[in-house]
């Protein structure tokens, strides 16, 4: 089943509520998916600063020694706050370099994100307890998106949780399961040379999506390229460093209701994830139609 | 007098265990407030009520409806007034997919649109749209009548056996085995009285109807009294 919300905000002022907003929100979509939650938030650390999301739920790293290592290849310093069983790095460097020096460092650990305003965090178990551990009701930003999960194609873990991210400040969050995802992996990892982390078929999903992107397009049309290459059922909720899409397959059996107001644009699986949030009384409501792009920010 | 059941805190199936009469109450008008989006709110009413629900509904509002009158102001979620046995349901804004699926028998008014798959296998129940409908609408549609004010989506009426469609706007596609029928002067009566019994202000005559063309399936004239 799963459940999946997006809220993005069109007002800066409402950045500090971020977090209090959405987390009643992924919550009350705990009935469509208890076993495992994840989120993303987009925030922008200033001076263009990147940052990469690792997961250590073992503590098996020292990373103030990784961050000291990696902050001399750099030249700049990494600083590496945890975070339940994430660790976040911060370094004033660019993403694929600060990514580099990881891979070096801590060749084996698991990567969530990387970018320099998307943060990634999922874990097993109920939406509530997930987000608790993370902080999220005091978190801000500029745009979220959640998943909670039942799972169909893959194990219940944490790495086959959502969202998926293939690229630098992109992911994804997908209710619904994908038909043609092995041979549309074969051929990005052949002609585009992407990698997977999981079995998972919203990884194929996000995967395709970064290449479109890779080759120019625009996140609106690299998710009305994806209508065409994607077999399956699917509703998309996509985020970009600064842009929130949606998209429903052509037969759109998976739902999605959609609410927009001068100062933010929701979605969600089901209406009832809305039906709390401060000013949604004055909100324009639709469900999405199928095979239809809704996009907003730089998408 | 009118009986009011929060919903905010409280739960459907305390609502649904009152509106079905199961504490033994004879109350006969309620209001729900504070639907919050909620599944199954009415759903399983078993007499002649009126229930007034005060916002937006999720699955499945109204539910094998038997007798009561059930009004949503709002929009509905998943499936409105599945399997509807009798009485109506009306939706002062826009329903979501498979509103009146299956139903047997009543009256579904839905003031906004509706999305796909309306009237999915209705077998008696009557559906008037005042605005458009979403793609595969009416798709095995068995008996009854789907009204749609507005325009209709692709594949309606697929696989149609006996009931009837009319659409005063567009049908962007028609499903297979469903065809333009003629419109007589008995069918403008039948609508036209339908269209008023649900309130709402159209001419029947504007109307097309649709139908099927009973290739599909193994139609006997013999049996057309079962439909």
């Amino acid at each position: 089943m799963c459940g999946i919300v997006g809220l993005y905000l069109k007002d800066p002022d409402l950045r500090g509520q971020l977090g209090s907003m959405f987390a009643p929100m992924l919550t009350e979509m705990t009935d469509r998916g208890p076993d495992s939650a994840g989120f993303a938030v987009f925030r922008d650390s200033g001076n263009g600063a990147s940052k990469i999301c690792a997961y250590d739920p073992n503590h098996t790293h020292d990373w103030q020694q990784i961050a000291a290592s990696m902050s001399l290849d750099l030249g700049q310093t990494v600083t590496a706050d945890r975070c339940a069983s994430h660790v976040l790095l911060h370094a004033a460097s660019d993403t694929t370099r600060l990514q580099a020096a990881l891979t070096t460092h801590a060749p084996n650990v698991g990567v969530m994100s990387a970018g320099t305003t998307l943060e990634i965090y999922k874990e097993i178990g109920l939406p509530a307890d997930v987000m608790d551990r993370f902080g999220v009701p005091q978190m801000a930003g500029s745009h979220m998106i959640g998943h909670t999960r039942m799972a169909t194609e893959s194990a219940v873990t944490t790495e086959g949780a959502h969202p998926f991210s293939t690229g630098q400040d992109l992911c994804l969050v997908h209710n619904g399961s994908l038909s043609n995802h092995n041979v549309l992996k074969r051929k990005l990892q052949r002609d585009a040379g992407l990698t997977f982390q999981t079995e998972n078929d919203s990884e194929v999903a996000a995967g395709y999506l970064t290449w479109q992107m890779q080759q120019g397009a625009s996140l609106h049309e690299a998710l009305e390229a994806a209508i065409r290459d994607l077999d399956g059922f699917y509703t998309f909720t996509v985020g970009t460093k600064d842009g929130f899409a949606v998209l429903r397959d052509p037969i759109a059996c998976k739902p999605a209701i959609m609410a927009e107001t001068d100062q933010w644009v929701v979605m969600a699986s089901e209406f009832r994830a809305l039906a709390r949030l401060p000013g949604i009384e004055k909100a324009t409501l639709w469900e999405p139609k199928p095979a239809t792009v809704y996009s907003w920010g730089h998408a | 007098m009118t009986r009011s059941i929060d919903l905010t805190d409280g739960n459907v199936r305390a609502l649904n265990t009152v509106l079905q009469r199961r504490d033994g109450n004879q109350d006969q008008a309620f209001e729900v407030l504070n639907p919050m989006g909620r599944h199954a709110i009415a759903a399983g009413c078993m007499h002649g009520l009126d229930v007034q629900v005060r916002g937006h509904v999720g699955y499945y509002c109204g539910g094998m409806n038997e007798l009561a009158n059930i009004t949503v102001q709002g929009n509905a979620g998943t499936g409105l007034a599945e399997n509807m046995m009798s009485g109506s349901v009306r939706v002062t804004g826009d329903a979501s997919q498979s509103a009146g699926a299956t139903g047997c028998g009543g009256l579904l008014v839905i003031e906004g649109n509706a999305s796909s798959r309306c009237g999915i296998s209705m077998k008696g129940i009557d559906i008037v749209v005042q605005g458009s409908v979403g793609h595969n609408s009416a798709f095995m549609a068995q008996a009854g009548r789907l009204v749609i004010c507005g325009d209709a989506d692709d594949g309606l009426g697929d696989s149609i056996y006996e009931a009837q469609i009319y659409v005063r706007g567009t049908a962007h596609g028609l499903g297979v085995d469903c065809v333009e029928k003629k419109m007589t002067a008995a069918h403008v009566a039948d609508l036209q009285a339908l269209l008023d019994q649900a309130g709402v202000s159209a001419k029947a005559g504007d109307f097309r109807r649709y139908g099927s063309a009973r290739t599909l399936y193994n139609f006997k004239i013999d049996n057309v009294g079962a439909y």
